[in-house]
């Protein structure tokens, strides 16, 4: 369930004004939506269960200190984004490993043809089959990635929050985010194109 | 040599595909990737690829849904919110 960005500024807005009427609406967006983003990144249930209720916590204990409702969707993901920090579970300690290009640069085939060995990526059926599995590929390669490719990716191209709303997120500059974001592109893309390889040799074998 | 130029050119243009597809490059830098892709048909390919990867990742959050919202959980969460509520209405907002 993709919730409309505009209806949560509504929601906020309302909440501002003193309207209660829009408090379970907002409680159920926003406790969902957190939800599933600490589950993401911290991959328990019971911890991301604890972080959507903390954050909503936080939220509403600071909810004077919303000034603009066009900005809750970052200031939300802030908060949550500090208490998945807390559930944070000794092997997330590990040191970062870093992702570099190189990995990712596709190889042509041989020379002079020029065709880049990777799967037909305009032939893919728009099938729901199809779309489910791919979401899982995405899922799956998702959370294995480091933990600070992860949240470039899950705040940027999951919960299509700006560039300049992500950097404030995660407190880094732009500039990271977007180094982060790019590389993280390009692992889930690798996976995806992995598994559609796969699965267009098995489908031409018959 | 000619290989070798045009190596260089499509690792640079690698490196700035998302940013490209985000619109987020100057109009020089972006002016010199479409000459590119113009006449590298494996780039455009990959473009397109990555280009599907994202559209694939908007909205693609788990299916999984938190557990029913317990009654005493709500009245606190509420009560905080009332309480902020007075704190921005003692600010005179
Ligand atoms: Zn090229």
């Amino acid at each position: 369930m993709a919730t409309d960005k505009r209806q949560e500024i509504q929601l906020a807005r309302d909440l501002i004004e003193g309207k209660p009427e829009a408090f379970d609406r907002f409680v159920e967006v926003f406790r969902s939506k957190v939800f599933q983003y600490a589950l993401m990144m911290c991959g328990h249930r019971e911890d991301a269960e604890e972080v959507a209720q903390d954050t909503l916590f936080k939220v509403f204990e600071n909810f004077d200190q919303l000034r603009d409702p066009e900005r809750v969707r970052p200031w939300v993901f802030r908060i949550a984004r500090n208490a998945c920090y807390m559930k944070r579970r000794k092997s997330v300690f590990a040191p970062t490993q870093e992702l570099s290009l190189e990995d990712f640069l596709p190889h042509s085939e041989g020379d002079g043809s020029r065709k880049l060995e990777i799967a037909d990526w305009s032939a893919l059926p728009d099938d729901q089959v199809l779309r489910a599995e791919l979401r899982d590929v995405i899922h799956q390669a998702i959370q294995e990635l480091p933990e600070m490719y992860r949240a470039a990716i899950m705040l940027r191209d999951v919960e299509e929050l700006t560039t300049e709303e992500t950097a404030q997120v995660l407190d880094v500059s732009q500039e990271v985010v977007k180094t982060r974001l790019h590389r993280a592109r390009l692992a889930v893309r690798a996976k995806l194109d992995e598994y559609l390889r796969r699965r267009q040799s098995g489908v031409a074998k018959g | 040599m000619e290989t070798g130029k045009h190596k260089h050119d499509c690792k640079e243009v690698f490196a700035l595909l998302s940013e490209y597809l985000d619109a987020e490059l100057d109009a020089e830098r972006c002016d010199e990737i479409r000459k590119h892709l113009d006449d590298c048909p494996p780039c455009i390919e990959f473009l397109e690829s990555l280009k599907r990867t994202v559209s694939l990742c908007h909205g693609c959050q788990t299916a999984e849904q938190p557990p029913p919202l317990n009654p005493e959980v709500r009245e606190k969460l509420m009560a905080a919110y009332r309480k902020s509520m007075q704190n921005r209405a003692r600010q005179g907002l």
